[in-house]
């Protein structure tokens, strides 16, 4: 981040964006019960947070899914994708609805992306249509979960 | 979750309204009581359907930048105290367990996210130094094809 980015977020928004990640107000009216908390004004809290979003730094408020709370089934795939074929490859898997993350990493498996699907037999219907793609890939089902980022301090 | 709770949460997971009265609209939309949207997301948290309900964060703009997938080779009975303590460092935003294969050593992940490369580095280095793992790649991601949270 440059230095210019980092004066814009003020004592106010560090506060606001600590707070809303985890202790969002489920209440009719909880831009307000959030301006008391940090006594400020409900238009205040609105406005800042009108601010954050439009930089960047907050994406959206709404409900985090699991996948598994939604019945679904969760998987990380890496695929070894020759050099010249990796924008043919990574634009075709983000064509999948259920892909949530793809990344270019270094290395032989190059191509990283994350699955969330409906079910089992929608994951297994979209790692078979894959596998018809060609390229070697391992796919790399969680086994054990020790953290899941749930919030960032600023 | 029943077909209300689909609809709700499809209304609400590209963001709410920024406005004083965000859930009236939507009680609106599913012609429900206000109340009832409210009772309805506290008991889907409470069910396990949403991890939370609050804002998501883009890191990007936050300027932590650099974000490092570190993938560690760690003996299978050590798995279970190893993770642990990989979870306890704040840089470590997520860490998980994935099978191995003969082709792949790797079975611990953890996602380092930090300023610079150097940091994640850095904070890799520690987690080795703390855990006696030194079988470990540091894979950044050098470039965002997609990022989406999980949609229904």
């Amino acid at each position: 981040m440059t230095m210019t980015q980092e004066l814009e977020l003020g004592d106010t928004d560090r506060q606001l964006i600590n707070l809303i990640q985890l202790d969002f107000p489920l209440d009719l009216h909880p831009f307000r019960t959030i301006g008391d908390q940090i006594g400020i004004s409900e238009q205040e809290v609105i406005d800042h947070l009108k601010r954050l979003t439009d930089i960047g730094i907050i994406r959206r408020i709404g409900p985090i899914l699991n996948t598994k709370g939604i019945g679904g089934s969760s998987t990380l795939i890496a695929v070894r994708v020759p050099e010249d074929a990796i924008d043919s490859v990574a634009s075709w898997i983000n064509g999948f609805d259920e892909v949530s993350h793809n990344y270019l990493r270094p290395g032989a498996y190059n191509i990283w992306f994350t699955v969330s699907a409906s079910s089992k037999e929608r994951l297994h219907e979209m790692i078979s249509e894959i596998k018809a793609f060609g390229y070697p890939f391992l796919e790399l089902p969680v086994t054990r979960l020790f953290k899941i980022g749930v919030k960032f301090e600023v | 979750m029943d077909d209300l709770d689909l609809k709700l949460i499809k209304l609400t997971q590209d963001g709410i309204d920024l406005v004083p009265d965000p859930f009236g609209e939507i009680a609106l939309e599913l012609a429900i009581p206000e109340a009832e949207v409210i009772d309805r997301i506290e008991a889907l948290v409470e069910s396990g359907v949403i991890r939370r309900f609050g804002a998501s964060i883009g890191h990007r703009a936050l300027g932590i930048v650099a974000n490092a997938m570190c993938v560690w080779n760690v003996p299978d009975d050590r798995v279970e105290e190893v993770g642990a303590v990989m979870a306890g460092f704040g840089e470590v935003s997520h860490c998980y367990e994935r099978v191995r294969y003969p082709e792949w050593d790797y079975n611990l992940y953890a996602m380092i996210h930090a300023r610079t490369k150097e940091e994640c580095g850095h904070t890799a280095h520690d987690i080795s130094r703390a855990t006696g793992i030194s079988d470990y790649m540091l894979l950044f991601s050098e470039k965002e094809f997609k990022k989406t949270g999980v949609r229904i």
